[in-house]
Protein backbone atom coordinates (compact mmCIF):
# COMPACT_ATOMS: atom_id res chain seq x y z
CA UNK A 1 0.00 0.00 0.00
CA UNK A 2 1.21 3.14 -0.46
CA UNK A 3 0.24 6.96 0.83
CA UNK A 4 -2.72 9.50 -1.06
CA UNK A 5 0.68 11.62 -1.76
CA UNK A 6 2.52 8.80 -3.00
CA UNK A 7 -0.22 8.19 -5.91
CA UNK A 8 0.44 9.59 -9.38
CA UNK A 9 -2.47 10.35 -11.84
CA UNK A 10 -2.11 8.49 -15.17
CA UNK A 11 0.50 6.10 -14.44
CA UNK A 12 -0.62 2.33 -15.24
CA UNK A 13 0.75 -0.25 -12.65
CA UNK A 14 0.39 -4.16 -13.69
CA UNK A 15 -1.44 -5.76 -10.55
CA UNK A 16 -0.99 -9.32 -11.22
CA UNK A 17 -2.49 -12.27 -13.30
CA UNK A 18 -4.87 -14.83 -12.66
CA UNK A 19 -5.68 -18.52 -14.84
CA UNK A 20 -9.19 -19.39 -14.42
CA UNK A 21 -9.98 -23.19 -14.32
CA UNK A 22 -12.99 -24.70 -14.95
CA UNK A 23 -12.75 -26.07 -11.35
CA UNK A 24 -13.03 -22.46 -10.40
CA UNK A 25 -15.55 -20.86 -12.38
CA UNK A 26 -18.03 -23.65 -10.92
CA UNK A 27 -17.62 -23.62 -7.34
CA UNK A 28 -17.58 -19.72 -7.08
CA UNK A 29 -20.80 -20.15 -9.58
CA UNK A 30 -22.25 -22.81 -7.64
CA UNK A 31 -22.16 -20.42 -4.70
CA UNK A 32 -23.20 -17.14 -5.58
CA UNK A 33 -24.13 -17.64 -9.66
CA UNK A 34 -25.33 -21.19 -10.31
CA UNK A 35 -26.89 -19.73 -14.31
CA UNK A 36 -26.54 -23.08 -16.18
CA UNK A 37 -23.60 -20.85 -18.82
CA UNK A 38 -20.99 -20.67 -15.48
CA UNK A 39 -21.89 -23.95 -14.08
CA UNK A 40 -21.66 -26.24 -17.19
CA UNK A 41 -19.71 -26.34 -20.20
CA UNK A 42 -22.26 -27.89 -22.90
CA UNK A 43 -24.66 -25.22 -21.51
CA UNK A 44 -21.64 -22.67 -22.12
CA UNK A 45 -20.92 -23.67 -25.60
CA UNK A 46 -24.66 -22.97 -26.27
CA UNK A 47 -24.79 -19.74 -24.32
CA UNK A 48 -23.63 -15.95 -25.79
CA UNK A 49 -20.21 -16.67 -24.27
CA UNK A 50 -19.56 -20.09 -26.56
CA UNK A 51 -18.02 -21.60 -23.28
CA UNK A 52 -17.94 -22.31 -19.79
CA UNK A 53 -18.17 -18.61 -18.44
CA UNK A 54 -16.57 -17.21 -15.29
CA UNK A 55 -19.48 -15.29 -13.25
CA UNK A 56 -18.65 -11.26 -13.35
CA UNK A 57 -18.96 -11.37 -10.01
CA UNK A 58 -16.06 -14.03 -9.95
CA UNK A 59 -13.78 -11.77 -12.38
CA UNK A 60 -14.19 -8.51 -10.14
CA UNK A 61 -13.51 -10.65 -7.07
CA UNK A 62 -10.40 -12.15 -8.26
CA UNK A 63 -9.13 -8.50 -9.59
CA UNK A 64 -9.98 -7.15 -5.67
CA UNK A 65 -7.69 -10.45 -4.43
CA UNK A 66 -4.72 -9.52 -7.11
CA UNK A 67 -5.33 -5.47 -6.14
CA UNK A 68 -4.69 -6.82 -2.54
CA UNK A 69 -2.12 -9.25 -3.10
CA UNK A 70 -0.27 -5.65 -4.88
CA UNK A 71 -0.71 -3.91 -1.85
CA UNK A 72 0.34 -6.18 0.51
CA UNK A 73 4.09 -6.63 -1.86
CA UNK A 74 4.11 -2.53 -1.38
CA UNK A 75 3.73 -2.66 2.03
CA UNK A 76 6.57 -5.37 2.28
CA UNK A 77 8.92 -3.16 0.26
CA UNK A 78 8.56 0.04 2.41
CA UNK A 79 8.63 -1.89 5.69
CA UNK A 80 12.02 -3.30 4.11
CA UNK A 81 13.17 0.49 3.33
CA UNK A 82 12.27 1.11 7.35
CA UNK A 83 9.38 3.43 6.07
CA UNK A 84 5.83 3.97 7.78
CA UNK A 85 3.22 1.48 5.81
CA UNK A 86 -0.32 2.67 5.06
CA UNK A 87 -3.19 0.75 6.04
CA UNK A 88 -6.05 2.24 3.13
CA UNK A 89 -9.64 2.39 4.53
CA UNK A 90 -12.57 0.95 2.89
CA UNK A 91 -14.58 1.59 -0.83
CA UNK A 92 -17.19 3.49 -1.03
CA UNK A 93 -18.30 1.68 -4.73
CA UNK A 94 -17.43 1.72 -8.58
CA UNK A 95 -18.91 2.38 -11.36
CA UNK A 96 -18.48 1.86 -15.43
CA UNK A 97 -18.11 -1.74 -14.46
CA UNK A 98 -17.66 -3.54 -18.16
CA UNK A 99 -17.90 -7.06 -18.73
CA UNK A 100 -16.58 -6.37 -21.94
CA UNK A 101 -15.54 -10.12 -23.34
CA UNK A 102 -16.27 -13.16 -21.21
CA UNK A 103 -13.58 -15.23 -19.73
CA UNK A 104 -14.15 -18.66 -19.92
CA UNK A 105 -12.10 -21.92 -18.30
CA UNK A 106 -8.31 -21.78 -19.52
CA UNK A 107 -8.21 -18.00 -19.62
CA UNK A 108 -5.27 -15.65 -17.95
CA UNK A 109 -6.62 -12.51 -17.04
CA UNK A 110 -3.73 -9.67 -16.50
CA UNK A 111 -5.10 -6.80 -14.91
CA UNK A 112 -3.43 -3.72 -14.15
CA UNK A 113 -4.53 0.17 -12.79
CA UNK A 114 -4.44 4.08 -13.59
CA UNK A 115 -5.40 6.23 -11.41
CA UNK A 116 -7.73 9.08 -13.09
CA UNK A 117 -8.34 11.16 -10.17
CA UNK A 118 -7.18 11.88 -6.81
CA UNK A 119 -8.57 14.22 -4.00
CA UNK A 120 -8.73 15.11 -0.61
CA UNK A 121 -11.96 14.12 1.39
CA UNK A 122 -13.97 17.00 3.37
CA UNK A 123 -15.45 14.97 6.06
CA UNK A 124 -12.40 13.04 6.69
CA UNK A 125 -9.18 15.22 6.20
CA UNK A 126 -7.17 12.38 7.32
CA UNK A 127 -8.21 10.54 4.07
CA UNK A 128 -7.89 10.62 0.21
CA UNK A 129 -10.21 9.87 -1.95
CA UNK A 130 -8.82 8.20 -5.19
CA UNK A 131 -10.43 6.64 -8.14
CA UNK A 132 -8.76 4.19 -10.20
CA UNK A 133 -9.51 2.36 -13.90
CA UNK A 134 -8.49 -1.13 -13.09
CA UNK A 135 -8.59 -3.32 -16.62
CA UNK A 136 -8.33 -6.76 -17.00
CA UNK A 137 -6.97 -8.10 -20.10
CA UNK A 138 -6.27 -11.83 -21.78
CA UNK A 139 -3.82 -13.68 -23.12
CA UNK A 140 -4.93 -12.76 -26.49
CA UNK A 141 -4.62 -9.21 -25.83
CA UNK A 142 -8.26 -8.66 -25.45
CA UNK A 143 -9.62 -6.40 -22.97
CA UNK A 144 -12.29 -8.63 -21.20
CA UNK A 145 -12.84 -6.27 -17.63
CA UNK A 146 -13.11 -2.76 -16.79
CA UNK A 147 -13.86 -0.71 -14.00
CA UNK A 148 -13.70 2.55 -12.22
CA UNK A 149 -13.40 1.87 -8.68
CA UNK A 150 -13.05 4.39 -5.38
CA UNK A 151 -11.47 4.11 -2.24
CA UNK A 152 -10.37 6.04 0.99
CA UNK A 153 -6.39 6.38 0.96
CA UNK A 154 -4.20 7.39 4.18
CA UNK A 155 -2.82 10.89 3.79
CA UNK A 156 0.98 10.91 4.99
CA UNK A 157 1.33 12.48 8.32
CA UNK A 158 -2.38 12.84 8.52
CA UNK A 159 -1.84 12.54 12.79
CA UNK A 160 0.72 15.82 12.77
CA UNK B 1 -42.57 -23.00 -14.09
CA UNK B 2 -42.88 -20.15 -16.68
CA UNK B 3 -39.73 -19.12 -17.82
CA UNK B 4 -39.62 -15.17 -17.67
CA UNK B 5 -38.70 -13.00 -20.34
CA UNK B 6 -38.39 -9.28 -21.23
CA UNK B 7 -42.19 -8.63 -21.91
CA UNK B 8 -42.42 -9.60 -17.54
CA UNK B 9 -40.51 -6.66 -16.77
CA UNK B 10 -42.16 -3.44 -16.83
CA UNK B 11 -41.06 -0.22 -15.05
CA UNK B 12 -41.38 -0.46 -11.12
CA UNK B 13 -41.05 -2.50 -8.12
CA UNK B 14 -40.25 -6.29 -9.26
CA UNK B 15 -40.44 -8.22 -5.88
CA UNK B 16 -38.34 -8.17 -2.01
CA UNK B 17 -35.90 -11.33 -1.77
CA UNK B 18 -34.51 -13.21 0.91
CA UNK B 19 -33.95 -12.83 4.01
CA UNK B 20 -30.24 -13.98 3.65
CA UNK B 21 -28.71 -15.35 6.64
CA UNK B 22 -24.56 -14.68 6.37
CA UNK B 23 -22.23 -16.10 8.62
CA UNK B 24 -18.87 -14.95 10.56
CA UNK B 25 -17.21 -18.18 8.71
CA UNK B 26 -18.75 -16.94 5.29
CA UNK B 27 -17.18 -13.60 5.72
CA UNK B 28 -13.98 -14.57 6.62
CA UNK B 29 -14.00 -17.42 4.23
CA UNK B 30 -14.80 -15.09 1.28
CA UNK B 31 -12.10 -12.58 2.58
CA UNK B 32 -9.04 -14.52 2.84
CA UNK B 33 -10.05 -15.97 -0.46
CA UNK B 34 -10.59 -12.47 -2.25
CA UNK B 35 -9.87 -9.54 -0.08
CA UNK B 36 -7.41 -10.22 2.64
CA UNK B 37 -7.44 -6.91 4.14
CA UNK B 38 -7.15 -6.76 8.13
CA UNK B 39 -10.86 -5.44 7.83
CA UNK B 40 -12.42 -8.01 6.73
CA UNK B 41 -10.29 -10.78 8.78
CA UNK B 42 -9.12 -9.56 12.17
CA UNK B 43 -10.99 -8.17 14.96
CA UNK B 44 -8.55 -5.98 16.09
CA UNK B 45 -7.85 -4.59 13.09
CA UNK B 46 -11.25 -4.27 12.07
CA UNK B 47 -12.55 -2.23 15.07
CA UNK B 48 -9.39 0.29 14.81
CA UNK B 49 -10.61 0.99 10.70
CA UNK B 50 -13.46 3.43 9.56
CA UNK B 51 -15.71 0.69 9.52
CA UNK B 52 -15.46 0.06 13.42
CA UNK B 53 -15.74 -3.76 13.86
CA UNK B 54 -15.66 -6.48 11.51
CA UNK B 55 -17.18 -6.48 8.04
CA UNK B 56 -17.16 -8.46 4.81
CA UNK B 57 -15.91 -7.61 2.06
CA UNK B 58 -18.28 -5.52 -0.32
CA UNK B 59 -17.17 -7.96 -3.45
CA UNK B 60 -18.80 -10.56 -0.96
CA UNK B 61 -22.10 -8.52 -0.48
CA UNK B 62 -21.88 -7.90 -4.39
CA UNK B 63 -21.97 -11.52 -4.95
CA UNK B 64 -24.72 -12.08 -2.27
CA UNK B 65 -26.88 -9.68 -3.75
CA UNK B 66 -26.24 -12.25 -7.37
CA UNK B 67 -27.21 -14.95 -5.47
CA UNK B 68 -30.18 -13.89 -3.84
CA UNK B 69 -31.57 -12.59 -7.19
CA UNK B 70 -30.91 -15.68 -8.83
CA UNK B 71 -32.81 -17.68 -6.13
CA UNK B 72 -35.26 -14.62 -6.56
CA UNK B 73 -35.68 -14.64 -10.08
CA UNK B 74 -32.76 -14.94 -12.49
CA UNK B 75 -33.05 -18.55 -12.32
CA UNK B 76 -36.60 -18.72 -14.14
CA UNK B 77 -35.48 -15.84 -16.35
CA UNK B 78 -34.68 -16.50 -19.96
CA UNK B 79 -31.42 -14.24 -19.14
CA UNK B 80 -28.82 -14.00 -21.50
CA UNK B 81 -25.87 -12.69 -18.86
CA UNK B 82 -25.13 -8.47 -18.06
CA UNK B 83 -22.93 -6.28 -19.81
CA UNK B 84 -22.17 -4.68 -16.57
CA UNK B 85 -23.01 -2.42 -13.64
CA UNK B 86 -23.31 1.10 -14.02
CA UNK B 87 -22.76 2.50 -10.28
CA UNK B 88 -22.54 0.43 -7.11
CA UNK B 89 -22.62 1.88 -3.88
CA UNK B 90 -21.23 0.34 -0.54
CA UNK B 91 -23.26 2.23 1.75
CA UNK B 92 -22.51 0.58 5.49
CA UNK B 93 -20.67 -2.02 6.10
CA UNK B 94 -22.07 -5.95 6.23
CA UNK B 95 -21.83 -7.57 9.78
CA UNK B 96 -21.62 -10.86 10.35
CA UNK B 97 -25.20 -12.31 11.54
CA UNK B 98 -26.90 -10.01 9.12
CA UNK B 99 -29.97 -10.96 7.68
CA UNK B 100 -30.29 -9.49 4.14
CA UNK B 101 -33.06 -8.68 1.76
CA UNK B 102 -32.93 -7.20 -1.62
CA UNK B 103 -35.40 -4.92 -2.79
CA UNK B 104 -35.42 -4.94 -6.87
CA UNK B 105 -36.85 -2.50 -9.16
CA UNK B 106 -37.08 -2.52 -12.79
CA UNK B 107 -35.49 1.40 -14.07
CA UNK B 108 -35.95 0.69 -17.69
CA UNK B 109 -36.90 -2.25 -19.94
CA UNK B 110 -35.95 -1.41 -23.76
CA UNK B 111 -35.61 -3.70 -26.57
CA UNK B 112 -31.96 -4.25 -27.75
CA UNK B 113 -30.89 -2.70 -31.43
CA UNK B 114 -28.26 -4.77 -32.18
CA UNK B 115 -30.19 -8.14 -30.94
CA UNK B 116 -33.88 -7.62 -31.78
CA UNK B 117 -35.20 -11.16 -30.19
CA UNK B 118 -33.39 -9.82 -26.87
CA UNK B 119 -34.01 -6.53 -24.43
CA UNK B 120 -32.13 -5.38 -22.18
CA UNK B 121 -33.88 -5.12 -18.71
CA UNK B 122 -31.80 -2.46 -16.17
CA UNK B 123 -32.44 -3.57 -12.62
CA UNK B 124 -31.74 -1.54 -9.18
CA UNK B 125 -30.99 -3.25 -6.40
CA UNK B 126 -30.99 -2.30 -2.83
CA UNK B 127 -29.30 -4.64 -0.17
CA UNK B 128 -30.70 -4.05 3.69
CA UNK B 129 -29.94 -5.74 6.71
CA UNK B 130 -32.52 -6.66 9.31
CA UNK B 131 -32.78 -3.30 10.95
CA UNK B 132 -33.64 -1.59 7.53
CA UNK B 133 -30.08 0.44 6.85
CA UNK B 134 -28.90 0.27 3.31
CA UNK B 135 -25.81 -1.40 2.51
CA UNK B 136 -25.27 -1.14 -0.64
CA UNK B 137 -27.16 0.09 -3.73
CA UNK B 138 -26.40 -1.64 -7.51
CA UNK B 139 -27.93 -0.26 -10.45
CA UNK B 140 -27.42 -2.94 -13.97
CA UNK B 141 -28.50 -4.32 -16.88
CA UNK B 142 -29.48 -7.82 -17.66
CA UNK B 143 -30.24 -8.63 -21.30
CA UNK B 144 -33.14 -10.53 -21.19
CA UNK B 145 -34.59 -12.91 -24.39
CA UNK B 146 -38.08 -11.56 -25.98
CA UNK B 147 -40.71 -13.72 -25.95
CA UNK B 148 -40.39 -15.81 -29.68
CA UNK B 149 -43.85 -15.19 -30.96
CA UNK B 150 -43.36 -11.08 -30.25
CA UNK B 151 -40.06 -11.16 -31.17
CA UNK B 152 -40.95 -12.36 -34.84
CA UNK B 153 -43.36 -9.73 -35.48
Amino acid sequence: MRFFEDMEIGVRREVGSFTFTAEQIKKFAAQFDPQAFHLDEEAGRKSLFGGLAASGWHVGSVCMKLMVADGQRMSKEAAARGEEIPVWGPSPGFRELRWIKPVLAGDTISFSGVIESKRTSEKRPEWGILQSRMTGINQRGEQVYSLLATAFVPRRNAGS
Amino acid sequence: MTTLTFEDFKPGHFGTFGPRHVTREEILAFAAEYDPQPMHLDEEAAKASMLKGLSGSGWHLCSLLMRMMFDGFISRTASMGSPGVNELRWLAPLRPGDDLTADIEVEEARISRSRPDTGIVTFKGVVRNAAGVTLCEMVSPIIVRRRTDVAAE
